[in-house]
């Protein structure tokens, strides 16, 4: 199986990798570039662990392929710190506990931080059902949502 | 597995012609990656069409209707605040496939052309009389979007044929369409029963209208007698008594753990009626 030279950029920095074409976005992150913050839940699109951005677009990296991140901007869990400083959002989920396996994390973290770049200031609901393809097993939720809204009003300057 | 990147739809075609084993289209990926993933289906040939110049865009046609691109996704739908002023129906069946995540890369056409009985941006398209270009190795063809399907996970494509784009007819005066599911929870789930209905008023009266079902059969349904017993009405209730009745009456629905035969079979009738109102509403006006 012949493999494919790839070139994309992830959290700025230029990066490539040869793909299978049948590798996944989500292997080629954790297995050749060692980014190992997107997790695989499923597979298949319904838990949302593997979340990252692609050209702004919050998407499941289990469902795009390696060889489709040509020429394209990538971020990832691991580039919301800013020079060993957390993210608003990372600071968050401490104070509030939002995580206890922490299995779902990036991705949540990923996904929220995407829903922040659109709307600074999401209610409940809205908060809601942007996370509902992120999958939690341990929290049961709600001290995800407080711990958006959070830093939802913290970015806005509002806290 | 061959990865394509084709610059035109002719080329997009040509490869599927010559390939011989299995081949997929590639728009989304989010029916093709999970079935890559399962090991469902390992394509031969993945022709990804999104290097295609023009697959990203939505513009009006000049007769007032929509050429929709075949790689736009459902989150870009949503966003065309003229697209949804006109064809709210259809965008909201799209909306309801999947998550945020799913939303970003999800297509009409790769939604379509998976050929399950329960996708949801189907009814919707059916109703709206939407068309889709088929591009083959001997030139191009509009063909109306219920003639697509044939049966759980088949369409009437044949072998080196792509679908090249969507087109919705323009919206016109006093008309209004809507799209409802039923599912066990509120997010991420498949359809158990999905109903769109598409009409125009004449005054108060409804003078067109049409009612497509979908997880209720092998494919989408029209129901050309739920659509008759509501033309000539003002929708009062003895209208959508009957067109309830209609409705259940069209279903051969399955059996499964999502939902009975007879359970389908009378939702079918519920949102019918239910999507029915919405579409009146919006005909007359509503947001
Ligand atoms: C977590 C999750 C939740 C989902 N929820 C729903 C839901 O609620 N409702 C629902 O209906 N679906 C749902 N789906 C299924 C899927 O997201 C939709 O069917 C989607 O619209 C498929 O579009 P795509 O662009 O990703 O297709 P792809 O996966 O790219 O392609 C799907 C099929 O269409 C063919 N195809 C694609 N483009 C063309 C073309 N231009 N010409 C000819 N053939 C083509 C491909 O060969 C392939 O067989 C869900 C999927 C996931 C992973
Ligand atoms: S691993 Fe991608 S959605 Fe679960
Ligand atoms: S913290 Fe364990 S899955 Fe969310």
């Amino acid at each position: 199986m012949s493999k494919i030279h790839v070139t994309t950029k992830v959290n700025g920095d230029d990066v490539e990798f040869l793909a299978d074409p049948r590798e996944s976005l989500l292997d080629c992150l954790r297995d050749k570039l060692d980014l190992t913050g997107a997790k695989e839940g499923c597979g298949t699109g319904d838990c949302g662990a593997c979340s990252v951005s692609l050209d702004g677009t919050l998407v499941c990296s289990c469902l795009v392929l390696g060889v489709e991140a040509q020429g394209k901007t990538i971020e990832t869990v691991e580039g919301m710190a800013q020079d060993g400083d957390l993210h608003p959002l990372q600071r968050k989920f401490i104070e509030h506990a939002a995580l206890q396996c922490g299995f779902c994390t990036p991705g949540i973290l990923v996904a929220a931080k995407n829903l922040l770049e659109r709307n600074p200031d999401p209610t409940e609901t809205e908060i809601r059902y942007w996370l509902a393809g992120n999958l939690c097993r341990c929290t049961g939720y709600d001290k995800i949502v407080r711990a958006v809204q959070d830093a939802a009003a913290e970015m806005r300057g509002a806290a | 597995m061959r990865y394509h990147t084709p610059a035109t739809f002719e080329a997009a075609a040509a490869l599927a012609a010559e390939a011989s084993g299995v081949t997929r289209f590639l728009a989304g990926g989010t029916d093709v990656l999970v079935q890559l993933r399962a090991g469902m289906v390992t394509p031969d040939d993945l022709i990804d069409l999104k290097k295609i110049d023009g697959v990203k865009t939505m513009a009006r046609t000049k007769d007032g209707g929509w050429q929709i691109g075949v790689a736009v996704s459902g989150a870009e739908l949503g966003a065309n605040a003229a697209l949804v002023a006109d064809w709210p129906g259809v965008v909201e069946g799209m909306e309801l496939v999947g998550s945020t995540q799913v939303q970003g890369r999800a297509t009409l056409v790769g939604n379509l052309c998976n050929g399950s009985p329960a996708a949801d941006s189907v009814p919707g398209l059916v109703a709206a009389g939407a068309t889709v270009t088929v591009t083959g190795p001997s030139g191009s063809r509009e063909v109306p979007v219920g003639e697509i399907p044939a049966g759980p996970g088949k369409t009437a494509l044949k072998k080196g044929e792509v679908i090249s784009g969507v087109t919705l007819p323009p919206r016109g005066k006093n008309g209004g369409d809507a799209y409802l599911r039923f599912i066990p929870r509120t997010e991420m789930d498949i359809a158990v029963v999905g109903c769109a209905v598409n009409l125009r008023l004449d005054g108060d009266k409804i003078a067109e209208a049409r009612v497509v079902l979908g997880a209720v059969a092998p494919t989408v349904i029209v129901v050309p007698e739920a659509a008759k017993a509501i033309i000539g009405t003002t929708l009062d209730d003895a209208a959508l008594e009957k067109l309830a009745q209609a409705a259940s009456a069209a279903c051969k629905p399955i059996d499964d753990k999502r939902g009975t035969v007879a359970f389908r079979t009378d939702v079918a009738g519920v949102l019918a009626r239910r999507a029915a109102k919405i579409a009146y509403d919006r005909a007359k006006g509503a947001k």
